[in-house]
């Protein structure tokens, strides 16, 4: 199923985040998945995140599709030139794997293999061009596919409390215009500067999911201030967390922000994101506090 | 070395058709081969439509001092003209666009490679001679060179106070692409075609 036809109905869709392991036994993440995941629309699967190597993202989806859930394969432009991520868009297509969301990618210099030559052949709104072409049964040297082509909904990120919005703004419309159909946000945890971004980004018609993270620690919510691009705890927030070590430890009180964030954003977008970094268990009684 | 060839006559008159321009023409430095004949008679056909404004015909159009006495010099006819038209290799175009940054400087020519030596870039303006010229597009900045990973297509989501992720010491490149498209008034280039790189350094091969 495609997530886009639930957007269509109107529906507040509703992902969260699986990154395969570094080795290849994964029964231990598909029973968690299939736990704390299964009542949700989709799971995105990352591709070799943060540049660091592991299982694939393809053989995860299919492997979480196997077990009746519903993946979004993300594919980034670091590790592939445009042969090899058309044949595994193509792959994806054989396995019915329907949505995509389709990154640049981190670069390798961030990861744990930084002497990788970094590929950047294609980029995300080169790469989202070229699905549309894929699409239209031609692949992006002008070859025409053989049998019906492959459809996908296709996802884009952008990032909506950056410190240069109207910069973001420009790139989402790139993408737009490419044929994104819609998109999922880095993570907020400043929800007016998310609805202000909205004002801006309604114009483009396309659904957009809220992204949150979980803070789990002060240390945490620290290390993203520092270290992640587009992302900003505020002050009152790291200080909530101080408040109550044992009830922030336990998760209570990350798990009590993110579903403020959830509810603050709801009216202005389509859909939530859950990036939760390890605290999948969490997830449906962050859902249950957001009242989704 | 490397070579410059003059970009289409569609792709130029697309740039300057109506508008009144001012003419950079680097007539080189001897790690480079630019195609005099071809400057020339464009420059005869702009000239004859009567909106070129002034010439600059010189060497070294990259050595800053030099460059900027002699757009000194001619400070009334530029600021006349509504964009400046530089024919040289990219590291010119960017030293040309960064003294004049309030008007749309377009480079006239694609900078290609050559095998053997390359030519001694003095400045801090690199040009990778990637053979297809995107300074038309990025108000005069090189995305293949400001930008760590060469996008071509707007920056990706790496950039933490405007410095990007790989280098903390290099400010974003497609920021500063950004700011300067606006101070120069032209966002609206920002809605061209989705660009694909063509890394095929055969003639014959064409771009998608």
């Amino acid at each position: 199923m495609k997530i886009t036809e639930l957007f269509e109905r109107g529906e507040f869709v509703v992902s969260a985040e699986v990154g395969p392991p570094k080795g290849f036994h994964v029964e231990h993440l598909i029973e968690e998945a299939k736990t704390y995941l299964s009542g949700i629309t989709a799971v995105n699967v990352t591709d070799n995140q943060s540049s660091v190597m592991r299982l694939g993202s393809l053989a995860m989806c299919k492997a979480l599709k196997d077990e009746g859930l519903t993946p979004i394969f993300q594919l980034t432009c670091r590790d592939r030139n445009r042969i090899a991520l058309q044949s595994d868009l193509l792959s994806a297509a054989m396995f019915g794997i329907e949505n995509l969301l389709l990154l640049t990618g981190d670069h390798t210099k961030m990861g744990d293999h930084p002497q990788a030559k970094p590929v950047f052949d294609l980029d995300s709104v080169s790469l989202i061009h070229t699905v549309k072409k894929l699409e239209e049964g031609v692949d992006l040297g002008g070859n025409p596919l053989i049998g019906e082509p492959p459809s996908f909904a296709k996802g884009a990120v952008v990032s909506p409390c950056s410190d240069s919005v109207d910069a973001q703004l420009a790139k989402m419309e790139r993408k737009v215009r490419a044929g994104a159909d819609y998109f999922q946000t880095q993570a907020v945890f400043e929800p007016e500067k998310f609805i202000k971004f909205m004002e801006k980004a309604k114009q483009f018609g396309k659904p957009v999911q809220v992204g949150i993270i979980i803070p789990k620690s002060v240390g945490m919510a620290r290390f993203m201030n520092n270290n992640v691009a587009g992302v900003h705890v505020p002050e009152e927030m790291i200080e909530e967390l101080k408040k109550d070590k044992e009830k922030t430890k336990a998760g209570i009180t990350g798990v009590e922000i993110a579903a403020r964030i959830i509810k603050e954003c709801k009216p202005y977008c389509q859909g939530v994101h859950i990036m939760a970094l390890g605290w999948e268990s969490k997830v449906p009684e962050l859902l249950k506090l957001a009242e989704i | 070395m490397l070579i410059t060839e003059l970009k289409p006559r569609e792709t130029i008159a697309s740039l300057v058709d109506g508008k009144k321009v001012f003419i950079i023409n680097c007539i080189g430095c001897k790690e480079v081969y630019f195609p005099e004949k071809e400057i020339r008679e464009l420059e005869n056909e702009l000239s004859a439509s009567g909106n070129v404004t002034g010439i600059i015909t010189t060497d070294y159009i990259c050595n800053p001092d030099n460059m900027k006495l002699r757009l000194e010099k001619h400070t009334g006819e530029i600021e006349a003209a509504d964009a400046v038209l530089v024919f040289s290799c990219g590291v010119g175009v960017q030293t040309i666009a960064s003294y004049l940054e309030e008007k749309a400087v377009y480079a006239g020519c694609d900078t290609c490679r050559l095998p053997g030596f390359q030519g001694v870039t003095p400045l801090e303006y690199k040009c990778d001679q990637c053979g297809e010229c995107y300074l038309n597009l990025t108000g005069g900045i090189c995305p293949i060179t400001a930008c760590s990973k060469s996008l071509v297509n707007g920056q990706c989501g790496g950039a933490k106070d405007g410095m990007c992720e790989v280098d903390g010491s290099m400010e974003c490149g497609w920021e500063r692409i950004y700011r300067r498209l606006e101070e120069i008034g032209r966002l609206d280039v920002l809605k061209c075609p989705t660009q694909v790189r063509n890394f095929a350094t055969d003639d014959e091969v064409s771009a998608e």
